[in-house]
């Protein structure tokens, strides 16, 4: 199914594939084989940061599979993402080992401190990579089954179920707040040593990372991309437009957005997984309401319902954040209000459509120019003729 | 259900018995009773809030009745179930406002009304990916868009956007077609053609046709059910409903 959708994709989804590509190929080799002082050499800080911008575009893409295509605006899916990076974090955490302040082998130092005696039950197996990373699907995966299976078959729609799905990313974070939960409290989880023995501060694991988030990426928007060009998306379009005409036509629209909205979780959980180790924290805030809104306005940015413009979205938008809160650390905050504003005003359709409609319109125009040339023609031939 | 050996019961595709629905303390239906023959065209006409929607909509699931019974094909109970179980037992309905795809291209349209499976997994892996065009093509020559195929709904004229919604109710392929309001908005020449559409469809299917416009009823030729206040006021030939000083009364004011 995912090799069908390589070859039946539009030129956008190619030029994504291909960039992808080449950042996967360039990127590494100008970090590893220009030396340090080359202007060519792509610091490995950089190296970091690009793929902290890919895990958010990995993000967007599970964000505007749900909002752009079934209409589900979800203002919690900062929380799966939050979710994925804990347990890739938990992991991390049992890596360090006895290496820990209090050089507890078994305890992080955390729990240590709080005087726990054992490892609680939330933590066992996460010594294992293979179950960690099964929890990065599985944790947000359930919660989003479980969330959208109520919500959705109570029929909670448009505003209202956005504000559910931002008090349950809310509710998440105070509970993470709470050093009782076992997940670090306020501190979160941090000063992680290796993954998978790797040192995770080395320059090869760092564009291993980095490397591993572009194929998750890609493999991402194939993923989504099948699903929207499927009869499946078909009808979440459908949905999306018409939802109570889908049900009266026979389709059991919660069970259609309810495999949308986990697999999209499940996907953000992945995001969060490849953020943790990149970044080097994770804690509570990561659930913070903002986080979530901010994953929305990328999607509007680079346009919903297109799947490559979430992306690009995500990156040009944390680009820009990245340039501001380092020059002007000030007005950042107004600047993404400003944008969410400008785009909203000036590109309703974001970035992506509004190109794709006025190439459409351009070529319109050199269609009608040639025709109108043509008809000149032809009129004048039989005049030439007589 | 003791009365499931009564003869009209057995014969109808619908049966509507002693329905109530009340919103707010306003009584939509009123122990409204009806009955639809197997393969039957029905007009069902009345003034504005007569009930003529609420009926489609306890019918399709979408509104519970406070009380009574609706039965489809002589057995099953239609008050208990949700609206997609509804559809598969082969119940069809066309809305009042033309409610086609608007982001879908005519064929994708169809696509989605075809008579199949219709879970999630079987549209992400099954048949419904691999529908051929020449599948659709009856449908859209029934309908006269086949020309208009690649284009997207939201580009469709009003009266095209009204016969797409009847081509994806012929691709459901029900066996009771509920139809709200067909021609409302239409020009006189779409109108006939309209007419002539559901007449070829009533062969088939059974058809119960909600309209306002009493020449396009006259036109579909069939037996005629007046609503008034939620439950039945006349019943029969167009001739003599559209006589009936009742009937006059309401629809006129006194």
């Amino acid at each position: 199914m995912i090799l069908r959708t390589i070859i039946d994709l539009d030129w956008r989804g190619r030029v994504f594939l291909l960039v992808l590509a080449a950042v996967a190929v360039l990127v590494p080799l100008l970090n590893l084989a220009v030396p340090a002082g080359s202007a060519f050499n792509v610091p490995t800080y950089l190296v970091s940061l690009l793929g902290k911008y890919l895990c958010y575009a990995l993000l967007a893409i599970a964000l505007d599979l749900v909002w752009g295509y079934c209409g589900i605006l979800s203002l919690g899916h900062g929380a799966f993402f939050a979710l994925g990076g804990y347990a890739m974090g938990m992991y991390l955490m049992r890596q360090i080992g006895p290496r820990g302040v209090y050089a507890n082998p078994v305890l992080p130092d955390f729990m240590v401190f709080l005087n726990m005696k054992e490892l609680p039950i939330t933590w066992w197996g996460f010594g294992h990579f293979p179950y960690a990373m099964l929890m990065v699907l599985v944790v947000p995966g359930l919660l989003a089954f479980v969330f959208g299976w109520f919500a959705f078959r109570s029929r909670v729609t448009g505003v209202y179920l956005s504000i559910i799905t931002q008090a349950m990313t809310y509710a998440l974070l105070l509970a993470f707040f709470r050093n009782d939960m076992g997940f670090g409290g306020n501190n979160g989880l941090t000063d992680f040593k290796d993954i998978l023995g790797f040192n995770i501060q080395a320059q090869s694991t760092r564009v291993a990372l980095f490397v591993a988030s572009v194929v998750a990426l890609a493999l991402g928007y194939l993923i989504a991309r099948a699903m929207v060009t499927s009869a499946y998306g078909k009808v979440l379009i459908a949905i999306r437009d018409a939802e109570s005409r889908a049900r009266f036509m026979g389709y059991r629209v919660e069970r259609y957005k309810l495999v949308a909205f986990t697999v999209s979780a499940c996907m953000a959980g992945v995001a969060g997984a490849l953020y943790v180790p990149q970044v080097g924290i994770i804690n509570p805030s990561e659930f913070a309401a903002a986080n979530s809104i901010e994953a929305v306005i990328w999607v509007a940015v680079g346009g919903r319902g297109t799947l490559v413009g979430a992306a690009l979205g995500a990156v040009l938008v944390n680009w820009a954040k990245t340039w501001l809160t380092g020059a002007f650390p000030e007005v950042w905050v107004f600047g993404l209000g400003a944008l969410f504003v400008l785009v909203t005003l000036f590109l309703p359709k974001g970035i992506i459509r509004t190109l794709s409609e006025w190439s459409a319109r351009r070529s319109d125009q050199r269609a009608a120019s040639a025709a109108a040339e043509a008809g000149i023609g032809a009129v004048q031939q039989p005049a030439g003729a007589e | 259900m003791s009365s499931v050996t009564s003869p009209e019961l057995t014969q109808s595709i619908l049966y509507l018995d002693g329905v109530s629905v009340s919103f707010d303390g306003f009584k939509a239906l009123n122990s409204l009773s009806m009955v639809i023959g197997h393969g039957e065209m029905r007009a069902i006409i009345g003034p504005n809030g007569a009930g003529k929607t609420t009926m489609m909509d306890v019918i399709t699931g979408k509104t519970r009745p406070d009380d009574g019974d609706v039965l489809f094909d002589g057995s099953v109970d239609l008050t208990r179930m949700d609206e997609a179980s509804i559809a598969e037992l082969g119940i069809g309905r066309k809305f009042q406002k033309p409610t086609v795809f608007e982001s879908h291209t005519v064929d994708d349209n169809i696509l989605l009304a075809m008579k199949g499976p219709r879970s999630a997994g079987s549209s992400l892996f099954g048949w419904r990916n691999r529908v051929r065009d020449d599948q659709k093509d009856q449908v859209l020559e029934t309908i006269g868009l086949k020309d208009h195929r690649k284009r997207l709904a939201a580009d469709l004229s009003h009266g095209q956007k009204q016969w797409l919604e009847i081509g994806m109710l012929l691709a459901q392929d029900p066996k009771l077609l509920l139809v709200d309001e067909p021609v409302a908005g239409m020009t006189d020449h779409e109108t006939e053609q309209t007419a002539a559409l559901l007449a070829s469809i009533a062969k088939t299917h059974a058809v119960v046709v909600v309209e306002h416009d009493m020449h396009f009823v006259r036109a579909l030729g069939c037996k005629v059910t007046c609503l008034h206040e939620g439950s039945v006021l006349a019943e029969g030939a167009i001739d003599a409903v559209s006589t009936n000083d009742r009937v006059v009364e309401v629809y006129l004011g006194r």
